[in-house]
């Protein structure tokens, strides 16, 4: 039997450990309602760029930009985001199943793929198991910014109006709610007009453009990717939180039923060597008194 | 007297919005000012300030580092860049993330091993699935 005295320095550290995990889990409670309220905030540009996008293309139904048209598809490219950090359950590797079917799927159509990674988690992945990664981002922190994400972005636009890809998706963890985020594949190029919404534009009146729609066209489609992958990295983020938060919980759980069984190893062992010195006391007086 | 609604917004976020009697915008052809039922028009911006004089009079300065500006009779709206842009400026970002990638990757062969993945993924699911499971039951 252990002696007592391991056992209460085990339950001190299984202690440690289970402040750190509970001051963890409230960390990334507080944090999900702030990644929460930057998710928001993106929606009313992502839906004035989208309004903007309409009616650039109806002005010029004869122009089509090269990234509203469907091609063959020889080469797809993929962006895809993880979390910088671990910690946060099966997040990362749902995530990265989905990715693998994918990745699957164009396999067996004989399809090459090209990556952009965001997130250091991704890196790692695919670092291991290998890839024809284009771009990488990592270390976005607690608040992520377009900034960060333009460089592994423009690689793959560049890709696309290269005609190296024919396809660019975005995959990442879409935020259901705090219990629950799924693994979310999204095209991004060609953007379809499903997308723009572009039946409900039946207005009668136009813009003036200064300059030409065609020029400013593709400045718009290249914030609107933008800000769809920023939407993806933002919400991984609040992802990331939540699944962090309820890991954490669960650890914090498990740690407390660690320590209620090393708390009653700990008893029987105290029980048990004070049963012995009594038995050795009364034997010993037994001897002398025999 | 008529007002125009100004938003400025950002994909980071909501900057400005309330209503004005006259705003005035860096666009790429020239300053332009834009007084209420102005002909809707669509330009691109370049790095300089906003200006907007709300129904108060009073003015309010927003310095923008590019952007689009869409005007519609009562409405202008600045769809503002969080950061500086520029032709080389982001094939600056693109190069360094590439480069980011190369460091990243170096000696990694370009096709994914998926079957490898694959079974990873599996085992790493079903650990979790496990231990889930194994909390349940205590």
């Amino acid at each position: 039997m252990a002696n007592e005295k391991e056992i209460r320095t085990k339950i001190r550290s299984v202690k440690n450990m289970q402040k750190i995990t509970k001051a963890m889990e409230m960390v990334a409670a507080s944090k999900i309602r702030k990644a929460q309220d930057q998710m928001e905030a993106s929606r009313p540009y992502a839906e004035r760029i989208r309004r903007v996008i309409g009616h650039l293309g109806n002005a010029n139904p004869d122009y089509k930009h090269p990234w509203l048209v469907e091609r063959e598809v020889k080469r797809v490219g993929y962006i895809i985001i993880s979390t910088d950090r671990g910690l946060c359950g099966g997040l990362n590797v749902n995530m990265f199943k989905t990715a693998i079917g994918e990745l699957q799927k164009w396999k067996s159509q004989n399809v090459e793929v090209d990556l952009s990674l965001v997130g250091a988690k991704a890196v790692q992945f695919f670092r291991r198991l290998g890839g024809n990664v284009v771009g990488t981002a990592t270390h976005l922190g607690d608040k992520p910014h377009v900034n960060d994400l333009i460089g592994a972005i423009k690689l793959m636009l560049d890709s696309y109006s290269e005609g190296r890809i024919d396809r660019l998706f975005l995959v990442h963890n879409e935020f259901v709610s705090t219990m629950s985020q799924k693994p979310e594949v999204k095209s991004l190029l060609p953007v379809s007009a499903i997308d723009l919404g572009e039946e409900t534009l039946q207005d009668h009146w136009d813009y003036i453009y200064e300059p030409e729609a065609t020029e400013l066209l593709d400045d718009v489609l290249m914030r609107y990717i933008e800000s769809q992958v920023y939407r993806g990295a933002v919400e991984n983020f609040a992802c990331e939180m939540a699944a962090k938060m309820v890991a954490m919980k669960s650890a914090t759980d498990n740690a407390g039923d660690i320590i209620e069984e090393l708390q009653l190893i700990y008893n029987k062992a105290r029980q048990a060597s004070i049963t012995q010195e009594i038995s050795e006391i009364v034997g010993g007086a037994a001897a002398v008194s025999g | 007297m008529p007002t125009i609604q100004v938003d400025i917004v950002s994909a980071e976020g909501e900057i400005y919005s309330g209503n004005a009697n006259m705003v005035f915008a860096p666009a790429r052809m020239g300053e332009v000012g834009i007084a209420p039922r102005h002909a809707p028009l669509l330009t691109a911006l370049k790095p300089g300030e906003v200006r907007i004089e709300d129904t108060d009079g009073k003015e309010h300065f927003f310095y923008i580092t590019g952007g689009m500006l869409e005007i519609q009779p009562h409405l202008v709206t600045i769809l503002a860049d969080t950061a500086l842009r520029g032709e080389q400026l982001d094939e600056a970002a693109a190069l360094q993330a590439q480069q980011d990638a190369e460091e990243a990757l170096k000696g990694v062969s370009g096709e994914t091993d998926l079957a490898r993945a694959q079974l990873e993924l599996a085992e790493a699911r079903a650990r979790y699935q496990a231990a889930q499971k194994l909390k349940g039951k205590r």
